[in-house]
């Protein structure tokens, strides 16, 4: 049973990028793209040659595949629902967290090889504002689990079983707050709008777009995928946090699915009625995700 | 109904957040208005033979005094300083909310080991921390902002902190003692509303810091 969740996120990952900009489209009164276009795009992207630049080294080569395969392993590690992850032990919250890192170390270690201004300035504002997101998620998943069973090390699988309805009425307000800290981290994370527009390609206020402008090809079918399953795997965490548990197994899968598509439609609703932030604003933005997580928390330990 | 007054007193965590990291004036003035509304409830919570004629006058004239006569006061002042953003504030807005966590942090821990006088619990654990914490954001709002208009922000936040202290630890404030705060608040604002006025027409701007040379 426990590679229900992995499936589900190969396969329905990319549908959840379509849905946001179908949601996007709607607003701006438009028909917008098929549903099923980013399939589209990353299988057309599969059939074509990639361009490498003379300057650049192995570095550059390795960075989309690396990132993949990091968030192909923390997506195995993220459960959905009750239905528990296909890998699990204890404290593998803080390698999920540290596989997305390594990922985006890969990303930004690309995009410097190429020696564009353009990508450095962009890998310079990935990393400023992963820093301020990953005390974030860190926290607000120790406040969580902390919470759930009583001990901050504990697999993702355990806490996201016993997010119960009782847990919920328990301590509401804590979830709340992590769920709240998270959408922010999620938003950030994935370069979502109010902190970085996916669709300007105006390199000067672009974050994870500029890193990419130079991979081509089935690299940057795997930068795509890679991101739509970090999208769809972030998802799954505050989902987790969020759509409370019942213990039967296949409702609790359908409810999640359920939540994980109201989430899409959330951020294309955000998407369409805000504008991206100031670069400055966004790092209070995060601090404030910070101060939500530490609230949790002591919250949480309070005597 | 310490479950109600628990969220009062988050919501008063939080809006000290808000108020540390905005920089618009007027969400300043919106956020530490809200606060004392919200905190003029928390009697009505609490009391011990519940909610009363009494009680509920209370929390009448506090939202009368901190919900409306405040706001129109500050933005009144406001409007005759002519600015909207506090911009270049001594220490930044970003780092006033890692100073914000530092002091929710630093209150939790030390009001955990607080000796209290025999016999007096207070309605909740996060009273006493959370009036601590918005003591100390109110000081570190006088301190850290440069335009008069915020330091009165802080004041109010002072003074918001002390009925949570009172209302926390007491259950109940005496109507008069709690009628003789606002009174002095309201004088205190209205004095400063003043003093603000004179210093923005003598100097053009209410900034605190140019006003620390003394000439003729």
């Amino acid at each position: 049973m426990n590679f229900i969740p992995l499936i589900l996120a190969l396969g329905i990952a990319p549908f959840m990028v379509g849905l946001i900009n179908r949601v996007k489209a709607i607003f701006g009164g438009r028909q917008g793209q098929p549903l099923l276009q980013p399939y589209y795009d990353i299988w057309k992207l599969l059939h074509k040659g990639a361009v490498y630049s003379r300057t650049t080294s192995w570095v550059f080569r390795a960075g989309p595949i690396v990132t993949l395969a990091g968030v192909l392993v923390a997506t195995a590690l993220m459960p959905l629902g009750s239905c528990p992850s296909l890998i699990s032990f204890s404290g593998d919250l803080i390698l999920f967290a540290y596989l997305l890192a390594l990922g985006r170390f890969f990303t930004v270690a690309a995009a410097l090889d190429t020696g564009s201004p353009f990508e450095g300035m962009g890998a310079s504002r990935e990393v400023f504002f992963s820093t301020l997101a990953e005390p974030a998620l860190l926290l607000g998943l120790a406040a969580v689990a902390k919470k759930a069973i009583g001990t901050p090390l504990i697999s993702l699988t355990e806490i996201h079983q016993h997010v119960t309805p009782e847990l919920w009425a328990g301590s509401g307000l804590i979830l709340v707050f992590v769920a709240i800290a998270f959408l922010l981290v999620y938003l950030a994370e994935n370069s979502r709008i109010p902190v970085d527009d996916p669709n300007t390609h105006l390199e000067l206020t672009m974050i994870h777009e500029v890193m990419v402008l130079d991979h081509s090809g089935p690299d940057f079918a795997f930068i795509l995928y890679g991101a739509a399953l970090k999208l769809w795997v972030l998802g799954a965490l505050i989902v987790g946090m969020v759509v409370p548990n019942t213990g039967y197994m296949v409702i609790d899968l359908a409810t999640s699915l359920v939540g994980m598509f109201v989430l899409a439609v959330l951020v294309g609703v955000i998407e369409s009625v805000m504008g991206r932030l100031r670069l400055l604003r966004v790092s209070q933005l995060l601090v404030g995700a910070t101060a939500l997580s530490v609230l949790a928390l002591v919250l949480e330990y309070r005597g | 109904m310490t479950a109600f007054a628990e969220i009062i007193l988050v919501f008063v965590l939080l809006t000290n957040f808000t108020l540390l990291a905005s920089a618009r004036l007027s969400t300043c003035i919106r956020q530490v208005a809200a606060q004392g509304v919200v905190l003029g409830l928390l009697p009505l919570l609490v009391g011990p033979e519940g909610p009363g004629a009494r009680l509920f006058l209370v929390a009448a004239v506090m939202l009368v005094v901190k919900g409306i006569v405040f706001p129109k006061l500050l933005f009144r002042s406001l409007r005759n300083a002519n600015v909207v953003h506090e911009s270049t504030p001594i220490v930044g807005h970003t780092a006033s909310i890692v100073l914000g966590i530092g002091i929710l942090i630093v209150s939790f821990w030390f009001t955990s080991r607080f000796p209290l006088p025999a016999g007096q619990q207070p309605v909740s654990t996060l009273v006493l921390p959370v009036a601590l914490a918005t003591l100390l954001s109110g000081f570190l709002l006088i301190v850290i902002r440069r335009l008069a208009l915020m330091q009165v922000v802080g004041y109010l936040v002072l003074e918001n902190d002390i009925f949570v202290f009172g209302v926390g630890l007491a259950h109940e404030e005496p109507l008069l003692i709690e009628m003789g705060i606002l009174l002095d608040v309201f004088v205190a604002v209205l004095v400063m509303g003043i003093a603000m006025f004179h210093i923005s027409r003598t100097f053009d701007h209410i900034d605190v810091d140019q006003l620390s040379q003394l000439r003729d």
